[in-house]
């Protein structure tokens, strides 16, 4: 279990962001809804320590790690972001780039990276260079980058953000299956409602930079907690 | 003059001064580039103006302000380099790593700043980080070796001042050229700016092979 306390992210003198207590079970992907600039993205960096926050903690199983080191605390978890960001190299090495940077041996990369490509359904593109990959495919591989560590909390930023409708849903699917059967705990943004109802069984909805409501994607649409995201809810159900 | 061992022995010496001065200045320009890319801290911007400034550094001042540190009564004149190569190697590699400094920063901060954060979200170390930037970077990387060994193989004036030209000793293809200009004879000198042009080619050719090798299909 992850359980974040009292998250305060400050830029200059303004407060961005704000989680009183959020609490994430084992294998649980939840998803974190919110408007354009809610706060989002700043709540995931901060979980993945790119960016400092003022004060806050960050529990893994009841542990505080507040007094790892940051590598040691990234290694324990993956970031995929909306971009793939993939390096100017093969499929395969992407994919075995992290496992690279945790020193482990060229006999056990293999392995790892190959059930990694053959899950996400890119194993024929293992030996294609990045870069002449499609926008889908790029996501898979930036998937397979994260999934191959094995993270004890998978952080996705928006990763469906910048597909096409079709290709978003064969990823969205896939994904569906793969996170639990994988059992990966993840975190999971996005502003798109029906990625969250999909993928997520949980939701926490953030407003202005503060977590308005947390519980059953469901319960939220039927029972938002106040106005705002009463309205934010209105305006997403009705693009779609 | 292809035959002349003297030709062969100056063009073997520019090829060692200019070769090593590229080479400290990598050595020095590629972390420090790196630095000014990546740091965040007081005085960047007018850090990175200096080094920006020392691109267009020209080699007869550089010649002078060396010239005077390792003059018999300078500061550094009991080392007795004036008018050796090595004074022609500090020289140049003042006149280079400013350039790839400069170079080496602007190929980092042309990179996606997001690919920082990806590689740390992966576990990546900042040292393994850093080796996966110049990575992802290394064709305008490469781009900026060249810069820095084009701006001294071509420079005549620093080493004609603190290497003094002496035959047999600190002469150099692009002094050489001066002097044979000089005694009015252009054959000779002409000769050598075709070897010198070769020279600076072939380099040239080697590392753009080795450049468009690694770059993008």
């Amino acid at each position: 279990m992850i359980e974040i306390h009292n998250l305060h992210v400050r830029r200059g003198k303004r407060t961005v962001l704000e989680v009183g207590h959020l609490q994430i079970a084992k294998n649980e992907v939840l998803a974190i809804v919110g408007p354009n600039g809610a706060g989002k993205s700043t709540l995931l960096l901060a979980l993945a320590r790119l960016l400092r926050p003022e004060r806050g903690d960050i529990l893994f199983n009841g542990k505080s790690v507040t007094g790892e080191s940051d590598l040691a605390f990234r290694r324990r978890i993956a970031l995929v972001l909306q971009d793939p960001l993939l390096f100017d190299t093969s499929v395969f090495d992407n994919v075995a780039s992290g496992l690279r940077f945790r020193g482990l041996h060229k006999s056990d990369i293999q392995p790892r990276v190959e059930t990694w490509l053959e899950r996400l359904g890119i194993a024929h593109l293992k030996n294609r260079r990045a870069s002449e990959l499609s926008g889908g495919e790029g996501q898979r591989v930036s998937l397979a980058r994260a999934l191959v560590l094995e993270p004890e909390l998978l952080l996705l930023d928006e990763p469906f953000g910048a597909l096409d409708p079709p290709t978003r849903n064969r990823l969205l699917d896939d994904l569906r299956h793969i996170l639990p059967e994988s059992g990966t705990t993840t975190i999971f943004i996005t502003h798109h409602l029906p990625e969250a109802r999909q993928l997520a069984g949980r939701m926490a909805i953030i407003v202005a930079g503060r977590v308005r409501q947390t519980g059953l994607v469901t319960d939220i649409l039927n029972a938002p907690a106040d106005e705002e995201v009463r309205s934010f809810l209105a305006a997403e159900n009705g693009k779609y | 003059m292809l035959f002349d061992p003297e030709v062969w022995q100056i063009t073997l010496l520019s090829l060692e001064v200019s070769g090593l001065a590229t080479l400290i200045s990598l050595v020095i320009g590629l972390p420090l580039g790196t630095w000014l890319a990546l740091g965040k801290f007081h005085g960047r911007s007018l850090l990175m103006s200096v080094v920006n400034t020392g691109m267009g550094l020209p080699p007869v001042v550089v010649g002078l302000f060396v010239a005077l540190m390792l003059w018999r009564s300078g500061p550094f004149g009991d080392l007795k380099l004036i008018y050796t190569p090595a004074a022609i190697v500090i020289a140049q590699v003042i006149i280079s790593f400013p350039v790839v400094t400069g170079l080496t920063a602007a190929a980092l901060q042309a990179l996606d700043p997001r690919l920082r954060l990806q590689l740390l979200g992966l576990g990546a170390s900042t040292a393994q980080m850093v080796l996966m930037l110049w990575r992802e970077a290394r064709l305008p990387l490469l781009a900026a070796l060249m810069a820095g060994f084009g701006a001294v193989i071509s420079e005549v004036g620093a080493s004609m001042m603190v290497g003094g030209n002496i035959r047999g000793q600190t002469r150099v293809l692009t002094t050489s050229i001066v002097l044979e200009t000089g005694k009015g004879n252009f054959d000779i000198a002409i000769g050598l700016g075709v070897l010198l042009l070769t020279i600076t080619f072939l380099v040239n050719w080697a590392l753009t092979v080795i450049q468009q090798r690694g770059a993008k299909r």
